[in-house]
């Protein structure tokens, strides 16, 4: 992580505004001082007490700043697509402060050296904490376990197969066993490959009319339910990386009450669009796992709501303008998503299908403690933060877009919720407007 | 307001205007052709007077006005139907008003699509004068020159008038 | 929430709902499809005459864009674009730039540099039409004249003009769709058009294995018994079959599929003794329908060709005219904003 404008010797304090930790509980008003890095104060304390500088939060939101489980900062690659600094400053603008790196890199993150690769990109040009997620097979191809141990070592914090899936259920099975034994937590998207074939949108109303190329529900169930059961004879630590199917949502329940150690998460557009957003054809929506029914997306976010689905992601995957400037099926998939996360959940509580204190958890503890790490506001915990506004406004542009990516899915409509500050360990990663 | 111009006498008169130029060319079997649709309608009537027993044809002009690159095709376009070879015809082309001359001018260029008649006599029930193209029918029912605020419309088939209307503008 | 997306009418329909782009039969209503219809029966007339012309599109560069090999569509197109006194450029993309890697976006800023007026387009792929009509100059008109699965609007409309002749109108029709409506972007668009143009029944005669998943919410009724669906038909129209369907495990043979949903005499007489037998080519003898059927006294798969090329005008010249007085009415908005200062 590279320093910004407070250096961490300095002391912050941060007055007015609503704080709302990862677990639930809202107070007004606190003061915090932040020190080295940590939360020094809070409350009356934090109040009467000496800083360097201050922050008025006055009308703001204060929440641990958001932990997004997948997200490719496309370093080490060829550039068109991205960078860690690029990609992680898009991160810090949308609020996060901690992201999982996707080992879907060029070339693949399977291997101690790519590792350190993006862990010194990141220390060289990230405001905000990345945490690599390192390849479960070697090259992502599916067949041959990758040095699961080594990259471990190497600060890998869970081991992924990206967007790819495993070439048989055979060697899934072993890569659960062996990722097992070292106590590793395996991220997998379910989909099976040959049911899903040449699909790229949901098999449904929209592919029937369109004649587009669909990917039935049963391509996600079918490996959702392999998955679960390959889960618990292994032992595995399982998480489940995008669900798109109502039906997903209820075998992980299930799953939970037999004990299976599974957790899943959801992206956040999964949250807001359907099959519908394909009407026109715009490419911006091709998207894999596809944008499904109006009854799986209700099912999803009755999942987040209901603690089933502990995480929301951003699945940010940005691209350079020509890879969406095709026939939609020639295009590639993907939005890029980060910047919008949190306006697009702050869509969902206005309109009452999710409280905030749902949609924090979802950015927050949820996915913290998949990854094992700490998320509230506390006295000496590490001052990770997000301060936003919720009544202010702004519109996603090409102009405004910090991300290589301008394919977001909402462009050129004003959206709620603009973030004022991002502390990441005490520093500040983004303090734009 | 409006104020109806006596049709029959506009009748009449095409009527004589035409028997007199038939006989002047020694015109033996002329055909008629009315273009929509009050042309139309105007030859029917006239093709019964001058006991014309041969059905006439209706010209549909859509395809050949020369305004389509202003305001595109009109979506009611209708088959044009000529029950007869117009090739070395001598024809009476009908129309009910003349007034720029561009739809004589598409007319015609229709016809000639069909193939290369012998002669072609214009006869209009009203010739509202304001042409913006040389062409002059050969028959005219009335002259009129229109006052800014004035419209003529013809309504039909049955009766057959001619409305002279003050609107509002 | 909906993504701010363009919906397929934003895209084919000037303000005043004139016809610009001929995209798709989707949200275009029964009165556009019918003034589509009489303006075709108008183009007809036309091609009866000894000079078969009509001066709309002179002056105008037509190009046709195939990206999929096709002699029948692009000549019929030729001749309609000619017919309207147009240019006609024929270009076959799959065997120039695009096969080198070009990509689309590139083909069309080379070809706009030729001053086209209208893009002729058939494409492998669904939506291509409506990405190239989002991504060209404005003024310049696209007919899709098939894309992917998605749709084949001048066939389907072709087909309804078949119907009309033959039947007079749609209402109370009984209409059977049979074959492989998965893959058929001319079923998709037929399906549409008989929905808009009221027909009284729409039956989708198949395997499982050929239909789209949710294929009723298109607007018709499945039948997997032919000899069912047959029943009281007024119209059949049977879909080509094509062989790589056995290889996608999707058939079992060519002689299953006869057997269960060709059309033979046998199957033909459960119909109404008036139902009319289409077909929208190339047929399959002896795998989709029996000889003696395709050639038969209610088989009409003949009349496409004249109606093919009336139907064609008319689109163009339709979609032509929206293009133009849309310009024309962007300029006249300008000079007035001009003579009021506000420009």
């Amino acid at each position: 992580m590279s320093g910004n404008t407070l250096s961490s010797s300095a002391s912050l304090k941060i007055t007015g505004g609503r704080l709302l930790d990862g677990h639930g509980s809202e107070t007004p008003n606190r003061a915090l001082l932040i020190r080295n890095g940590r939360i020094a104060a809070t409350g009356a304390t934090a109040e009467a007490a000496d800083a360097e500088q201050t922050f008025d939060a006055k009308g703001c939101m204060i929440t641990p700043g958001f932990v997004d489980l997948y997200c490719n900062l496309r370093e080490p690659g060829n550039g068109q697509k991205g960078n860690i600094v690029s990609e992680t400053r898009a991160a810090a603008r949308g609020g996060f402060t901690t992201v999982c790196a996707s080992p879907e890199t060029s070339p693949v993150n399977d291997s101690r050296a790519v590792t350190h690769l993006i862990q010194d990109g990141a220390d060289a040009g990230s405001p905000i904490r990345v945490l690599p997620v390192g390849a479960l097979t070697r090259g992502l191809e599916g067949e041959m376990l990758s040095d699961m141990a080594g990259l471990a070592a190497a600060g890998c914090i869970a081991l992924g197969n990206g967007s790819r899936g495993v070439r048989n259920a055979r060697v899934l099975r072993r890569c659960m066993a062996y990722a097992q034994t070292f106590g590793l937590t395996v991220m997998l998207r379910p989909e099976n490959q040959s049911l899903a074939a040449d699909g790229y949108a949901h098999d449904g109303l929209v592919t029937a009319r369109l004649g587009l190329l669909g990917i039935p529900e049963v391509a996600e169930t079918a490996s959702v339910m392999e998955m679960l059961l390959l889960a618990e004879e292994t032992g595995v630590k399982l998480h489940l990386s995008q669900l798109s199917c109502g039906r997903s949502v209820e075998m992980l329940a299930d799953a939970r009450r037999r004990g299976i150690s599974v957790t899943a998460d959801v992206a956040m557009h999964q949250l807001v669009f359907t099959e519908d957003a394909l009407s026109g054809f715009d490419s911006r929506f091709h998207l894999r796992p596809p944008l499904r029914s109006e009854a799986d997306r209700k099912a999803l976010v009755a999942g987040v709501r209901e603690g089933v689905i502990d995480a929301i992601v951003s699945q940010h995957l940005p691209h350079e303008s020509a890879a969406k400037q095709a026939p939609l099926p020639d295009t590639e998939p993907g939005l890029s998503s980060i910047e919008s996360v949190l306006s697009l959940g702050l869509g969902l509580v206005k309109r009452g299908e999710l409280s905030l204190a749902e949609l924090v958890r979802g950015l927050t503890s949820g996915p913290a403690s998949v990854i094992g790490l700490p998320a509230s506001i506390s006295q000496d915990e590490i001052a990770d933060l997000c301060v936003f506004d919720p009544g202010a406004d702004w519109t996603p542009s090409s102009q405004s877009l910090i991300s290589v990516g301008h394919h977001a899915p909402v462009l050129g409509q004003p959206l709620p919720g603009v973030v004022r500050l991002t502390l990441a360990e005490g520093r500040e990663a983004w303090g734009g407007a | 307001m409006s104020a109806l111009l006596d049709v029959d006498q506009l009748m009449d008169k095409l009527e004589a205007g035409l028997r007199g130029l038939l006989n002047e060319r020694g015109i033996e079997s002329p055909v008629l052709i009315g273009i929509r649709t009050g042309g139309v309608w105007v030859a029917d009537i006239i093709g019964k007077r001058l006991g014309i027993e041969e059905p006439f044809g209706e010209l549909d002009i859509s395809f050949y006005r020369d305004d389509f690159s202003r305001i595109g095709l009109n979506p009611k376009v209708t088959p044009s139907s000529l029950p007869f070879d117009t090739e070395g015809r001598d024809i009476i082309l009908v129309d009910d008003v003349i007034m720029s001359g561009r739809t004589i001018r598409a007319a015609m260029n229709e016809l000639f699509d069909y193939g290369r008649p012998a002669s072609i006599i214009l006869a209009t029930l009203i010739d509202l004068g304001a042409r913006e193209l040389p062409i002059q029918p050969d028959v005219a029912g009335q002259s009129l020159t229109l006052g800014m605020q004035q419209r003529v419309k013809l309504r039909g088939p049955d009766p057959l008038r001619i409305e002279l209307q003050e609107t509002e503008q | 929430m909906t993504a701010n997306a363009a919906s397929p009418n934003h895209l084919q329909l000037t303000r005043d709902g004139q016809l610009r782009h001929f995209l798709t039969l989707d949200g275009l209503g029964r009165e556009l499809l019918t003034d589509i219809l009489d303006t075709a029966d108008s183009f007809i007339e036309v091609g009866e005459r000894s000079i078969k012309k009509v001066p709309l599109l002179r002056g105008r560069t037509v190009v046709n864009l195939f990206f999929e090999a096709s002699t029948r569509t692009r000549s019929t197109f030729e001749l309609a674009a000619k017919r309207l006194s147009a240019d006609v450029l024929n270009l076959d993309i799959n065997t120039s730039a695009t096969s080198k890697g070009e990509s689309l976006s590139d083909t069309l800023l080379n070809l706009e540099a030729m001053a086209s007026d209208m893009f002729v387009v058939r494409h492998a792929q669904s939506g291509a039409p409506h990405f190239i009509a989002q991504s060209v100059t404005p003024g310049v008109a696209i007919i899709n004249a098939g894309d992917g699965r998605h749709a084949h609007p001048t066939q389907a409309m072709l087909d309804m003009l078949t119907i009309r002749q033959h039947k007079g109108g749609f209402e109370g029709l009984k209409v059977a769709i049979v074959g492989d409506i998965l893959h058929s972007r001319v079923a998709r668009s037929q399906i549409r058009a008989l929905n808009e143009l009221g027909a009284e029944q729409i039956r989708v005669i198949a395997p499982g294995t050929l239909l789209p998943r949710d294929v009723e919410s298109l607007g018709c009724t499945v039948e997997y018994d032919m000899a069912r669906g047959m029943k009281d038909l007024d119209v059949v129209i049977m879909l080509r079959l094509q062989k790589e369907r056995m290889e996608g495990a999707l058939l079992p043979s060519e002689r299953e599929f006869y057997r269960l949903y060709g059309l033979s005499q046998d199957k033909l007489a459960l119909a109404h003794p008036e139902c009319i037998v289409m077909h929208p080519g190339p047929i399959n003898r002896g795998v989709e329908i029996e000889s003696a059927v395709a050639d038969g006294p209610q088989s009409v798969i003949l009349n496409q060709v004249t109606n093919g090329i009336a139907i064609r005008m008319a689109v163009m010249s339709m979609a032509m005219g929206g293009q133009v007085a849309e310009r024309q009415q962007k300029l006249n908005e300008l000079s007035e904003l001009n003579e009021r200062g506000l420009a």
